[in-house]
């Protein structure tokens, strides 16, 4: 599938204001992912209905209530929050992975859809810290596939200022006088050249509003590689990329050709239109 | 032989070569075997490392392949290491030195070799996936997912039949030469086969077929299936009797994925390694010294980890599962 969106990213100048995250105080929730268990649970102790493989199809019978932490149903909620995070604050200098799922609890509403509430620890990739946050993600079942909705608070998510650097990057590109245009980010040995990290982590951050759009609980998406970036010419203060990656569904294992126009503005809003 | 760099990832006329260096260079440990022939007709080749047995008992066997799916490079680059690590230590660990007069391992490095140089020709085909099969003569597609093409309930669960398809299962059940090569090859030595562990990438997860107790290890989660799986080598090997059979997902967990950096390979093959030897080191104990008894078994296992902290970890988990459900 190939979708075209225009994404106005903040990104390269930095967030003007304070961005609204919400403080949670420490939690004290029993880490049951942190090291082996002496004994381990069996299914039937966990109260957990089903555990899955990552070979099993998409008719995998729903877990309810209290999920295993390391198992798919709570993983895969997971990531969707590791999605929406890096959508809403992600910039070439911010990025977002799953670290661990502490614990998870899933309820049907109706026939609406079913909600996963989570805490989390999330992985700020750059800084390499961790935040704890919990997570609210409902998913809607419906005839037509509809995007996940979540909802986040963590600890202090941008505590770590970024703006300088996305400042200085805004500018180079800006200022150089050829545009710039990548490749196979990362290669095939897994290589990417420091001067092209800022566009992978782009990629990244571009690719996480189509994987947050397209996730459901059969789902679990990274980005595989930016296939291509490549900046084009503006006659305003934007910049512009045009972008190909390709998305990693682990469950389905089939890789998604992604296409995308990146627009970065200068007033820090962040917003994204769809054609 | 010591100046192959194990921490680079080798393409496949480099990892033959190897094959061969490691066999000459270590006659009383190694011997290779062609086994079977791809779809197009490369050889399919183990390495069985082994010691020959003074006390004149029938060998046990451990199966080890890698590279199944062709862009899962560090699964190849794992079994290079792991080959590297017995045979750099076996002379002065006097644990596997005896272990490897128990046991055969038996190690394929690349399965999938069509698929796998395929992933190599360029940069648009490095996350190729299937064989490099052409089933039918007017498709447009190649490939089977071989891990969809044992005799394990076949064609059922996560599987396509579109040939186009990441996860297109074949026409039959074994209608793969590679998959075919492995269930002969194993299947005629079944009964002395005490563990099947398949090696994949990405995921860091420890995965066991259904009916398994869980088990768990440091940086891995592990995942049960509560239903045998449609055309994986695991379920295949569980199916036919082997009763320890598990798929190592190794590193990592989606930043890079299956492209992961060479300068991830030792941490990738050092943790799998602790992983892969606890459940050797196990399974021995239990057919060779019946015994599961802690202490004992555990100062055994200290010789030999490359973190002794991470294995104890397995090592007491894996004792304590099968101590309290009584598994056989």
């Amino acid at each position: 599938m190939a979708l075209r969106i225009i994404v106005i990213l903040a990104a390269l100048m930095g967030v003007t204001g304070s961005p609204t995250t919400t403080v949670r105080p420490e939690t004290s929730s029993v880490d049951t992912a942190a090291h082996p268990n002496s004994i381990p649970e069996t299914a039937e102790e966990t109260g957990q209905n089903e555990v899955f493989s990552e070979e099993e199809g998409a008719e995998d019978v729903m877990a309810t209530g209290e999920l295993n932490p390391n198992h798919y149903p709570a993983q895969r909620a997971a990531k969707v929050v590791q999605h929406y995070l890096t959508t809403r604050y992600g910039s070439p200098y911010r990025l977002f992975g799953l670290q661990r799922v502490h614990s998870g609890n899933a309820e049907d509403v109706g026939d609406s859809g079913r909600k996963y509430q989570l805490e989390i620890a999330v992985h700020e990739i750059i800084s390499n810290t961790t935040q704890k946050c919990s997570a609210e993600v409902f998913f809607p079942h419906g005839q037509k596939q509809e995007s996940p909705q979540v909802q986040a608070s963590c600890e202090e998510l941008l505590n770590i200022s970024t703006k300088a650097q996305e400042e200085a990057l805004y500018q180079q590109y800006k200022m150089n006088q050829t545009l710039i245009s990548a490749q196979n980010l990362p290669d095939s040995h897994g290589h990417i050249e420091p001067d092209t990290k800022p566009l992978w982590h782009l990629g990244i951050v571009a690719s996480s509003f189509i994987m947050l759009k397209e996730s459901n609980e059969n789902t679990l998406y990274n980005m595989a590689q930016v296939a291509n970036i490549t900046q084009l010419a503006t006659e305003n203060d934007q910049l512009k990329f045009d972008c190909h990656t390709l998305l990693h569904d682990m469950v389905s294992q089939v890789n998604t050709h992604n296409y995308e126009l990146l627009d970065a503005l200068e007033n820090g809003r962040k917003s994204k239109l769809f054609p | 032989m010591e100046n192959y760099n194990y921490t680079k990832y080798h393409p496949m006329d480099e990892i033959y070569r190897w094959m061969e260096d490691v066999e000459r260079a270590n006659p009383e440990l190694v011997s290779s075997t062609i086994y079977g022939y791809t779809y197009e007709r490369r050889n399919i080749t183990l390495l069985k490392l082994g010691q020959n047995n003074t006390a004149g008992r029938e060998k046990k066997v451990i199966w080890m392949d890698c590279g199944i799916h062709a862009r899962e490079w560090i699964a190849p680059a794992f079994c290079q290491w792991f080959v590297k690590e017995i045979v750099n230590s076996y002379k002065t660990n006097e644990k596997l030195e005896q272990m490897l007069q128990n046991l055969d391992i038996y190690v394929t490095p690349v399965i999938n070799v069509d698929g796998y140089i395929f992933t190599w020709t360029n940069n648009s085909n490095r996350l190729w996936r299937k064989s490099r099969s052409q089933s039918l003569p007017n498709s447009t597609c190649y490939g089977v997912d071989l891990n969809r093409n044992f005799k394990a309930n076949w064609g059922t669960i996560g599987v396509s039949f579109d040939s186009c398809e990441n996860t297109y299962c074949g026409e039959s059940a074994g209608s793969e030469p590679e998959a075919q090569a492995v269930m002969d090859f194993v299947g005629a030595m079944v009964n002395q086969t005490l563990c099947f562990l398949t090696i994949h990438s990405a995921g860091q997860l420890i995965l066991l077929p259904y009916g398994h107790p869980e088990i768990s290890a440091p940086n891995y989660n592990e995942l049960v299936s509560v239903d045998p799986n449609s055309g994986s080598s695991r379920d295949w090997a569980r199916l036919i009797g082997i009763p320890f059979s598990y798929t190592f997902e190794l590193r990592d967990k989606g930043k890079f994925g299956h492209l992961l950096p060479e300068n991830q390979i030792q941490l990738a093959c050092e943790e799998a390694y602790v992983g892969a030897l606890s459940i050797i080191t196990y399974v021995h104990e239990k057919a060779f010294n019946n015994s599961i008894v802690s202490n004992s078994a555990a100062t055994t296992v200290k010789h030999f980890t490359l973190a002794s902290g991470i294995a104890m970890m397995i090592w007491s988990t894996i004792m304590a599962v099968f101590v309290a459900t009584g598994f056989i």
